[in-house]
């Protein structure tokens, strides 16, 4: 083992103000009232109106329709965060089960059929697939939020790799002592991709959490916001004299921020090892 | 009684390879058979069609007098063991040894009764609650055996158990299986490319060679009565001396240069053979005698109880086996191989003669 020295202390800190700051000084901010904020920029001390704000954020009913919460927003970008990352996985893991363990016509064919629908982010196919979901009348409904982005050859693609090096005489061994592929499947290969669902779990709920293009697409119902869409439609007002109410927009960014962060905190010692280390 | 029975049994792989050529041979009740061959032999194979984790291409199998070749691997009262020992990484070794019985169905009280059995037959009873990472591979090893045994099988396969083990604890745990299954009394199918191993713990070897049965015998017959050069070089350390010599017919076998012996058997046809002799059947004499033929050392291993001879009988090479006890010759020795046992097989296809 090395020796820590000064230097190494002194990089690592400074790593740590430049990725914290942000956060630091977008928290402060927000616990001041908007016309201090506009007058004197983003704050670095704290304010009187945290209580205030937070309050009035998370739980005054606003928006055109006058019903929204910020409560309610956490809670659908949960659903959203939540329903990806798990939609995801599930999702993935039962096709790559499928792809490495069963020998099925064009097999090869079907797995880089989904790969290379990584060239076809939603981007690129969020007309036709917009259509889709109003012929099924899906719009403003949370399936329709989230089901048409599950599909992920990503993560199909790691769980393909991390199945392809499970040792043969694994599931020989479980069909010996009479595991069947769905035994074998939840009893063996669930527990062993622990760290490797971790790993994707956080990907893929920071990616739901995150998703603007697609909610905004889909959901003109006030009651289906998720808290990125919410910050923007307080800075919407601006119009005129009128100020924003820039404290409010704040506190919703740390919102938005802090559960992406508390799941990579969570999860960090899965993640490395679901990406790095094969514990077999 | 038979326990198994392999009649005509076959593999050939999709891409037309075949592994393993029509073959036959019986199991007896409680006995100890191992399978032994160079890699790529069908050893393996054989084993894994018993197993059932391998499609039979022809033939019949019986496993208890069932044909049972398209049974399903947990219908055919079977258990195996790995080489790389196959154990749920995460699982403790409790639940290691109580998952094919949890499959069964079998009730928790007597699972319990069964894992606790085999954990202290194999004293792995303060282990249970570790997990196979935290094992080293010799408790392993036993865990692997532990959850053969827990199934109480009418058969156990074994393939390649103790090839991930270091030379001493090998040594140990083949004692250790070979008196394990003598208590139980379960048949077992061992396959192995260690004929140490096979010569050790087998009632019975079968040899094989590209896919085909060379022998099947007990240890002692396979050493001593090798049916052919495959066997005779294949089994034993260092192997049989194989030379080539001429067979004219008159009683009397020529050597390369021209020293003759005389020939252990007589058959009708004279022409090219080879001699087999065990290194520790050529005796070294001390002179010229009558007979003796001149031996030319190379080299010589000292392995502590006896001396291995590297050297040329004819200008072929040749391996004398002596004790410890006898000085080392120098250069040229003698050795009588008239009153040695001598095996002869046929020139072209190795068979005994």
């Amino acid at each position: 083992m090395n020796r820590t020295r000064f230097l190494d202390h002194l990089i690592l800190i400074l790593g740590v103000l430049f990725m914290v700051g942000p956060i630091v000084v977008a928290f402060m901010t927000s616990t001041h009232d908007p016309y201090e904020i506009h007058m004197k920029g983003l704050m670095t001390s704290w304010g009187n109106d945290f209580v205030a704000t937070y309050d009035k954020v998370l739980f005054e009913e606003g928006g055109f329709t006058g019903k929204v919460t910020g409560l309610a927003m956490l809670k659908n970008s949960f659903i959203l965060g939540i329903g990806f990352a798990v939609g995801k996985i599930v999702l993935s893991m039962l096709a790559a089960y499928a792809i490495v363990y069963f020998r099925f016509r064009m097999g090869v064919v079907f797995f880089w059929m989904i790969f290379t629908t990584l060239l076809l982010p939603l981007e690129v196919r969020i007309l036709p697939s917009y259509e889709v979901m109003t012929r099924l009348g899906l719009v403003d409904t949370y399936s329709g939020l989230i089901v048409p982005l599950l599909a992920s050859a990503t993560g199909t693609f790691y769980f393909r790799q991390f199945f392809k090096s499970v040792p043969e005489e694994l599931l020989e061994a479980a069909r010996i002592d009479g595991a069947g592929p769905f035994k074998f499947f939840v009893d063996i290969l669930v527990p062993l991709s622990r760290n490797m669902i971790a790993a994707i779990f956080i990907i893929m709920f920071v990616y739901g959490w995150n998703q603007y293009l697609w909610p905004m697409l889909m959901t003109t119902d006030e009651s289906f916001f998720t808290l990125v869409r919410g910050i923007k439609q307080i800075l919407l007002v601006w119009v005129g004299a009128q100020i924003p109410d820039y404290n409010q927009a704040f506190a919703l960014a740390v919102l938005a921020m802090v559960p992406p962060i508390l799941v990579v905190v969570v999860f960090q010692s899965w993640f490395i090892k679901g990406l790095t280390e094969s514990d077999k | 009684m038979k326990q198994v029975t392999l009649s005509n049994i076959s593999k050939t792989y999709p891409n037309g390879v075949t592994a393993v050529h029509p073959t036959s041979f019986d199991i007896e009740k409680g006995e100890f058979l191992v399978l032994v061959g160079p890699s790529g032999c069908g050893k393996s194979t054989i084993l894994r069609m018993i197993a059932g984790l391998e499609p039979i291409t022809s033939g019949d199998l019986e496993i208890a007098g069932k044909r049972v070749n398209d049974v399903e691997p947990a219908l055919r009262d079977i258990a195996m063991v790995f080489q790389n020992y196959a154990l749920y990484p995460h699982m403790t070794v409790y639940n290691n040894m109580a998952y094919g019985l949890r499959n069964r169905g079998t009730s928790k009280a007597d699972i319990d009764a069964a894992v606790r059995d085999a954990a202290s037959m194999l004293n792995l009873g303060e282990f249970l609650d570790r997990k196979p990472s935290q094992l080293s591979g010799g408790q392993r090893q036993r865990v692997a055996m532990g959850r053969a045994i827990v199934r109480n099988p009418a058969l156990f396969l074994f393939d390649e158990p103790l090839s991930n083990l270091d030379a001493k604890l090998r040594g140990q745990m083949r004692i250790e299986i070979r008196a394990l299954q003598r208590r139980l009394g379960v048949t077992s199918v061992y396959v192995t490319h260690d004929q140490v191993e096979a010569m050790t713990m087998a009632d019975r070897i079968v040899v094989l060679n590209a896919g085909r049965i060379e022998q099947i015998g007990t240890p002692s017959e396979i050493y001593h009565q090798p049916q052919s050069t495959f066997v005779a070089s294949f089994m034993g350390a260092p192997p049989m001396n194989l030379i080539d010599a001429d067979y004219r017919g008159n009683g009397r076998l020529y050597l390369k240069d021209g020293v003759d012996l005389p020939a252990p058997v007589e058959t009708g046809r004279p022409g090219a053979v080879k001699i087999g002799v065990r290194p520790e059947n050529a005796r070294l004499v001390d002179s010229e005698a009558a007979g003796a033929l001149p031996f030319a050392i190379d080299h010589v291993e000292e392995l502590g109880a006896i001396r291995l001879l590297h050297g040329q009988l004819a200008g072929q090479p040749f391996t004398v086996h002596t004790s410890h006890e006898h000085a080392v010759p120098e250069g040229t020795a003698w050795l009588d191989l008239q009153n040695s046992t001598v095996l002869m097989f046929d020139g072209a296809t190795g068979a005994r003669l």
